[in-house]
């Protein structure tokens, strides 16, 4: 049974238009499944209904055996164990750094304050930023703030990890450090999504890329395949233009 | 200009009774401090929670919480007191109305009540202006961790939406202390309405109203510090406002 299993699954903004169009796509557990696609294609809209952050109008999505869509379905206790990494962090500013990690911990999973703050240090310095653990948001460079945006999701033991495009906001000199844990943590076997457009890192960990356009899912390949010879002529195109962008 | 200034004459004996005519402008400044912080703390109860309203994903609640607003804002101040306490009896079932008018301080019930619920249409705008100033994402990181929609309002979005608005806030506290004086047509002997009795009294209106003047006056200066000395413990280090 896959972790994240997303079956015919359709979205509209308003009556006239379609975000999503019969999008199916699974990611086993372990897996590292990469997102790409021209802006506009729909892939934050997809991956935020991964955790019910968006509704869908068809389909169902299912994570860890869990009906996503169902009314009946508690989304809280279903999204504490999935985690999410924004483009723009989306740390809380007035909590320090150990308390954005530790509020869902105590919140959520009804945590003490000990045992979250142990959590939190631990991950701090997993993500090499033990000692701004007391420092807040607005004192950190983007790529720290990134990583701790990372922490945060990870100190809920999540059986998932969603991404969407982590590293698009950041300075180019930044990238690399969130990249760095991001890879750690696909090399330790992590289930990932992971919309980006960082080619390279879909290279080193990736085991499927997914290329949307346009609302469809266009191509879903083995990493080997899709960067050998895209099937699609517009993942050719796109791929051509993001690799050439790169480098 | 024929004036016999007199400032000596606060010094003297009230024709009220007991007291000093000092005495009747501090009993008033007493009950303005009074109505105005019992109508603030109404006023931020219901104006938070309609100002969350507002923002909520139901569009049925949104409205609702819109109208409240049209209401209780387009009104002016002084017909609202008016319906409160001459109209709102006569509505009410005979024996509610009864006890309503026979209440004690009725006056200072009454303009509690208005004042309350005036000033929370205006606070609500302001607690929906912060919390729409934050990103859609704050909100979305909340619920992606696993808050709840409550929690997430409470330890997420509130936390910063107060802060943001805190200026606008101390104003809207400020307006309210003013409001009170309007009271005063309904029987509450406030500040403004003390200030009268002692020019009605002595016919000293220049020595009246500049006490109650610069009364006014200072208890601006306190709120006005107060708040800033809030403002600076709650400022969050590193957190640039975005206006
Ligand atoms: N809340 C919304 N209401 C209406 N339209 C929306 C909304 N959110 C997104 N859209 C539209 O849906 C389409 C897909 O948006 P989405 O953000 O999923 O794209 P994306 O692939 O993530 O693009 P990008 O690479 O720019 O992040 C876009 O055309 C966008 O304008
Ligand atoms: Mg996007």
């Amino acid at each position: 049974m896959p972790m994240i299993e997303i079956a015919h699954v359709s979205k509209w903004y308003n009556p006239t238009f379609q975000v999503l169009k019969d999008c199916t796509l699974d990611v086993a557990k372990g897996e590292v499944v990469v997102v790409c696609g021209p802006s506009g294609s729909g892939k934050s809209t997809l991956i935020k209904c991964v955790n019910g952050l968006e509704k869908i109008d068809q389909g169902t999505i299912t994570v860890d055996g869990i009906r996503v869509d169902a009314p009946e379905t508690n989304l809280p206790k279903l999204r504490a164990r999935v985690g999410m990494v924004f483009q723009h962090f989306e740390l809380f500013p007035h909590l320090s750094v150990t308390d954005n990690l530790c509020l869902a911990q105590m919140k959520a999973l009804g945590r003490s304050r000990d045992q979250a703050v142990a959590k939190a240090m631990a991950l701090l310095d997993r993500v090499g930023l033990k000692a701004h653990a007391r420092k807040f948001p607005g004192q950190l460079s983007g790529g720290q703030q990134q990583r701790v945006a990372i922490a945060r999701a990870l100190a809920m033991d999540p059986i998932a990890m969603l991404f969407d495009e982590p590293t698009s906001a950041l300075d180019p000199e930044m990238i690399q450090e969130v990249l760095d844990v991001m890879v750690d943590l696909a090399r330790e076997g992590m289930t990932m999504m992971v919309v980006t457009h960082e080619m390279g890192f879909a290279r080193s960990v990736a085991h499927r890329v997914v290329f949307m356009d346009q609302g469809e899912i266009v191509e879903d390949a083995p990493k080997a395949e899709f960067f050998g010879k895209p099937r699609s002529e517009r993942a050719q195109t796109f791929l051509s233009r993001v690799l050439v962008a790169s480098h | 200009m024929n004036y016999n200034w007199n400032w000596g004459i606060f010094f003297q004996p009230s024709p009220e009774g007991a007291g000093t005519y000092l005495g009747m402008l501090v009993t008033g400044l007493q009950w303005t401090v009074v109505t105005a912080l019992c109508s603030w703390a109404l006023a931020f109860t219901l104006g938070s929670i309609v100002g969350i309203v507002r923002t909520l994903p139901q569009a049925w609640a949104r409205r609702l919480g819109d109208a409240y607003v049209e209401l209780f804002r387009n009104i002016p101040v002084l017909v609202q007191m008016f319906l409160w306490f001459f109209v709102l009896p006569e509505l009410l079932p005979q024996a509610a109305g009864m006890w309503v008018k026979q209440l004690p301080n009725a006056p200072f019930w009454t303009a509690v009540v208005c004042l309350g619920f005036f000033t929370s249409a205006r606070v609500a705008e302001q607690v929906r202006a912060g919390i729409l100033a934050l990103s859609r994402g704050q909100s979305m990181a909340g619920l992606a961790l696993g808050l709840t929609r409550a929690q997430t309002y409470r330890h997420v979005l509130l936390p910063m939406a107060y802060r943001i608005v805190m200026p606008p806030l101390t104003s809207e506290f400020l307006n309210n202390l003013k409001n009170t004086s309007v009271a005063l047509t309904i029987g509450l002997l406030e500040l403004t309405a003390r200030a009268r009795a002692i020019q009605e009294f002595s016919f000293q209106v220049f020595e009246a109203f500049t006490a109650a003047t610069v009364v006014y006056l200072l208890i601006n200066l306190v709120v006005v510090g107060a708040m800033s000395l809030l403002e600076r413990r709650l400022r969050v280090p590193g957190f640039i406002m975005a206006k």
